[in-house]
């Protein structure tokens, strides 16, 4: 690539023998390798950059209380529980959860289903609201303040709660996955529960009659 | 009819520009790259929609692997003098009966993952032999000497009057006890928020938070 020098050759003034001409060398630098390690240098730090840079997710927990008066009473009709197995199943029952002859509410469900199963329960539990203004009013004046358009809505959410009780076979991904699909959709108020023997033990035989290993 | 000439053009291209982008470029993804702290083992966050960054100093973090190991790391990189009071206030807890040395050697870790009755042993070898040890990990799967606590309590102190992150990282195949666990842990010392780290996921369309989103973006 670099320059050839045409030299010699004609024109010019007299040349005594013997006498060489000067070579007038080409100002011009061959840029191609310099280019090479440029690029070498752009693949390298593409590869060990890190673009894709962490986010949190936040958690909050209540404070383990002792009196049973202290705890959060919440209504039977608008809670979801769902129990996280092993091999990504999930369990889940509306209300109290009952076991017998003809009546069973104990569920299996996975992690993309378990969405439509959350948002018609809350469609269920907002259908069912009955509106009480006094408890209602902190949340509809805050909703109104940030200009939310169906203020009147706010609270009509308020009995839905889910219940998340990831068992000792769950992986973490589970569970912040459940977590995050409460962010998506938009559950208010969610409790991490450790889970019932009883559950424990219906969860451990369906998984034995549906083979998940 | 004269043929035409057609001039013959030097293959000679200039590269100059050629130079300057790709050196532009490169100063770019020199300045752009931040390299990852040395992790001694390896950690894949789940995904979640929230787009929070996450805190680089003033922050403990908590993370736990495929093994449900458990460790615990100081982020604290302008502060230099808390890394020594947390190992003064484990040393004074635990009495494990700590050299300055071994003491100074803590700032240089960036993951502990022993038991207190290895500490001593571990922070006095040479960084080159901490990475080829396997650690086993903080033990907190006992309740009655959940070691976790201890170190939260250290750091809890260290960061006396300020604002203190606390960052849980875990492996997509951690179980949740080993979860589990580090929040007893973290609850024993009055410590209720966290923040978890994970990789940014998109919000699925047609979802209520995305509704909520857009209605949000409308707003504004």
């Amino acid at each position: 690539m670099a320059s050839i020098d045409e030299s010699g050759g004609g024109g010019g003034h007299k040349q005594g023998p013997g006498v060489k001409k000067a070579k007038k060398l080409s100002t011009r630098v061959d840029m191609t390798p310099m280019v090479d390690l440029g690029f070498l240098l752009i693949t390298f730090f593409i590869f060990t950059a890190t673009m894709s840079s962490p986010t949190a997710l936040d958690l909050n927990m209540p404070k383990d209380v002792d009196k049973p008066d202290d705890e959060t009473p919440v209504k039977q009709s608008g809670v979801l529980s769902i129990i996280l197995g092993k091999g990504n199943q999930v369990y889940y029952y509306e209300g109290q959860l009952e076991v017998s002859e003809g009546k069973n509410n104990f569920k299996t469900s996975t992690y993309k289903d378990i969405r439509k199963v959350i948002l018609d329960k809350k469609k269920d539990v907002m259908g069912r609201h009955v509106h009480n203004d006094e408890l209602c009013k902190d949340d509809r004046d805050a909703a109104k303040k940030k200009g939310i358009a169906d203020w009147q809505e706010a609270c009509k959410d308020l009995d839905f709660t889910v219940i998340l009780k990831p068992n000792d076979e769950a992986t973490y991904k589970n569970t912040v996955d459940m977590l995050d699909e409460m962010t998506i959709n938009q559950v208010k108020r969610y409790a991490m529960v450790k889970v019932l023997e009883d559950e424990n033990k219906l969860v451990k035989a369906t998984e034995a009659a549906n083979g998940i290993k | 009819m004269p043929s035409v000439k057609i001039p013959k053009k030097s293959t000679f291209t200039d590269m100059t520009p050629f130079v300057d982008i790709a050196f532009l470029i490169l100063s770019f993804f020199i300045m752009a790259t931040k390299f990852k702290p040395p992790e001694t083992v390896e950690i894949k966050t789940p995904g979640s929609v929230l787009t929070q960054k996450l805190p680089e100093s003033n922050a403990i973090m908590i993370s736990f692997d495929s093994l449900n190991r458990v460790f615990f790391t100081v982020l604290s990189p302008k502060d230099q003098s808390k890394y020594a009071t947390i190992i003064d206030q484990v040393d004074q807890i635990r009495t494990l009966g700590l050299s300055p040395q071994e003491k100074a050697a803590f700032k240089k870790v960036y993951m502990t993952g022993v038991p207190f009755g290895q500490l001593k042993q571990f922070l006095a070898m040479t960084p080159e032999a901490q990475g080829k040890l396997k650690l086993p990990g903080i033990p907190v799967m006992d309740s009655a000497d959940n070691q976790m606590v201890t170190w939260v309590q250290a750091a809890k102190a260290a960061f006396q009057g300020e604002k203190l992150q606390i960052l849980i990282k875990g492996d997509n195949e951690a179980k949740y006890p080993a979860f589990q666990a580090v929040i007893a842990a973290l609850k024993k010392n009055d410590e209720l928020k966290y923040n978890l780290v994970t990789q940014l996921d998109g919000v699925p369309t047609g979802s209520e938070l995305d509704f909520k989103q857009r209605a949000e973006r409308a707003a504004k």
